[in-house]
């Protein structure tokens, strides 16, 4: 009995410092990610206070904040929307892969990491944050803007990658060689491929499978059948969370929206438990020596990516002060490294720093990103001003 | 006018188109069903320099001024060489006995001798409404007759 009155009293400290800290975040309009991974490492091995007792539960909760993570975002987006911007944007797409997957893998090899390092840091840096990113231009009221609909493409192009990327990363972590890597990318873009056109074709009947006017039936249906789609992935070795995100994309229209309102304040308090928990596991004493890395990636990832949207802007006609700020939009790293760093760590096929390094950088980057979509259009005014114009 | 639609993954959808005066104005539909009207910049046609929350009623109120006079000055137009003939707007104003019934109910055509040519509601057009078309209060009901006619259809609607 005392155990159960320990946990529940530990549970409900964190939850309510996670509280007191997201209305912190609200208060300055950043992403609270930064603040709950700083709790994290506040609350761990090596922290100021350490917690025992609740590990099995923080362990499943950080696992279904990871779906209920990727489920959200697949609901977000309908199966033309991805078709669409697929096609407008993959060339772009494949730049964006290029100029910021290279940084985090090519530190990683200098960082003696070996290959499995490198295809963890890569993904750290390469997917920038949708979730952040979409917030800051709604925010900042730029969702009329003619660069918009760039950024956004792109970001569902990286959205569409880590459907491919993370089965891969799965295998690999599992030490697979490198004809398993190659079969799960097999595996996966078939996967996606078959998804994609079930939910074209079909997507309406997924949708009224699980659609009810009840709410808790709607809530009820809607978890049942990501779990178990999750586990039945992870047992394919496709990657839980990519099930769920396939999964959030079959399901369109009216359906896809009331799931989402239903299951959003789950996915806020478990996403919340997941980057707490990740936090945990990162002993804060190994922050320090990885910081002057994890700066320089921030510093080269920001420009890259800047880089990436002013490219991909320009292609579309867009004018210089728009390529700008289409790519200082693209900065904000978040939940997605996270899960990535995450994964390598709960696989325990990488070292412990590189748990210490993705942590800072993403740190770095969710406050970074939204400080740098903020200040490009005034930055954009004198440096621009110099030039002559096109 | 070339209105150009744009998908917003994760969003909405934009739609939008140029001015004469070269800026861009258009509206953006939101998944949650918020509707934002967006002005482009002057000096930066990329940039949106106003984008403005409006509620669906706050919509459509402004889709009805600005789409019934243009209506209306198409009627005028067409009617100008009938004299005596004359187009007129007449709302359904909130708390309207009418509001929730009918437009036969109003009994126009029989008491007037004045035609309800077509309804304004929501920024649309329903053109030549039914005796058994719903009336709702907001909308507009664009009236052709006689300047007789039309104030006492105006009085029958508890306007005048």
């Amino acid at each position: 009995m005392a155990e159960t009155a320990l946990a529940l009293t530990e549970l409900g400290a964190v939850f309510f410092v996670l509280g007191l800290l997201a209305r912190v975040a609200g208060k300055f309009g950043v992403s609270p990610i930064p603040f709950y991974l700083l709790a994290g490492l506040a609350f761990g091995n090596g922290g100021i206070v350490s917690l025992g007792g609740i590990d099995e539960f923080s362990e499943i909760a950080s696992e279904i904040g990871v779906i209920l993570l990727l489920l959200l975002l697949g609901l977000e987006y309908t199966a033309t929307e991805l078709v669409t911007g697929l096609r407008r944007s993959w060339l772009a797409g494949l730049v964006d892969i290029a100029l910021n997957f290279t940084p985090g893998a090519v530190v990683a090899l200098i960082l003696g990491w070996g290959g499995v390092g490198a295809l963890v840091m890569g993904g750290v840096t390469y997917i920038s944050s949708s979730g952040i990113i979409a917030k800051v231009l709604t925010d900042l009221g730029r969702l009329g803007n003619r660069e918009t609909p760039i950024v956004l493409s792109i970001l569902v192009f990286e959205d569409l990658a880590m459907a491919v990327y993370l089965p891969i990363l799965t295998t690999v972590l599992m030490g697979a060689s490198f004809l398993g890597g190659l079969e799960a990318l097999g595996i996966s873009l078939l996967v996606v491929t078959i998804v994609l056109v079930i939910a074209l074709r079909y997507g309406s009947s997924v949708s009224s499978l699980l659609d009810s006017k009840d709410r808790e039936v709607m809530l009820l249906n809607v978890l049942g059948a990501a779990l178990l789609v999750a586990g039945i992935a992870s047992e394919l070795q496709v990657s839980a969370a990519v099930g769920a995100f396939l999964l959030g994309i079959a399901i369109s229209g009216s359906t896809a929206a009331n799931a989402t309102r239903v299951l959003e304040p789950l996915r806020d308090l478990f996403a919340a438990m997941f980057f707490v928990v990740f936090g945990l596991a990162t002993d804060p004493a190994t922050i320090p020596p990885v910081l002057g890395w994890a700066i320089v990636l921030a510093v080269a990832t920001a420009a890259t990516k800047i880089a990436t949207g002013w490219w991909a802007a320009r292609r579309q006609g867009i004018g210089r002060p728009g390529r700008l700020r289409a790519g200082a939009a693209l900065v904000a790293r978040g939940e997605f490294s996270i899960v990535i760093a995450g994964l390598a760590v709960a696989a325990g096929a990488v070292e412990g720093e590189l748990a210490a390094l993705a942590t800072a950088y993403v740190l770095l980057m969710a406050i970074l990103g939204p400080i740098a979509a903020r200040v490009v259009e005034p930055v954009a005014k004198v440096l621009l001003r110099t030039k002559p114009a096109v | 006018m070339n209105v150009e639609v744009t998908l917003l993954p994760g969003i909405g959808v934009r739609k939008d188109f140029a001015l004469a005066s070269g800026r861009r104005i258009g509206v953006i539909t939101r998944k949650d069903g918020a509707n934002e009207l967006i002005v482009s910049r002057k000096d930066d046609p990329d940039a949106t320099q106003e984008s403005i929350t409006l509620s669906n009623e706050e919509a459509a109120a402004l889709g009805n001024l600005l789409g019934s006079p243009q209506l209306i000055a198409q009627l005028g137009e067409q009617h100008r060489d009938l004299p005596g003939i004359n187009t007129r707007q007449l709302p359904v104003r909130k708390g309207s006995r009418f509001d929730g019934r009918p437009l036969g109910d109003t009994g126009m055509r029989t008491k007037t001798g004045v035609s309800i040519v077509a309804v304004m509601r929501a920024g649309q057009v329903q053109p030549s409404p039914t005796p058994g078309f719903t009336l709702v209060s907001g909308d507009l009901l664009v009236a052709v007759g006689t300047a007789d006619g039309l104030d006492a259809a105006a009085k029958i609607l508890g306007n005048a």
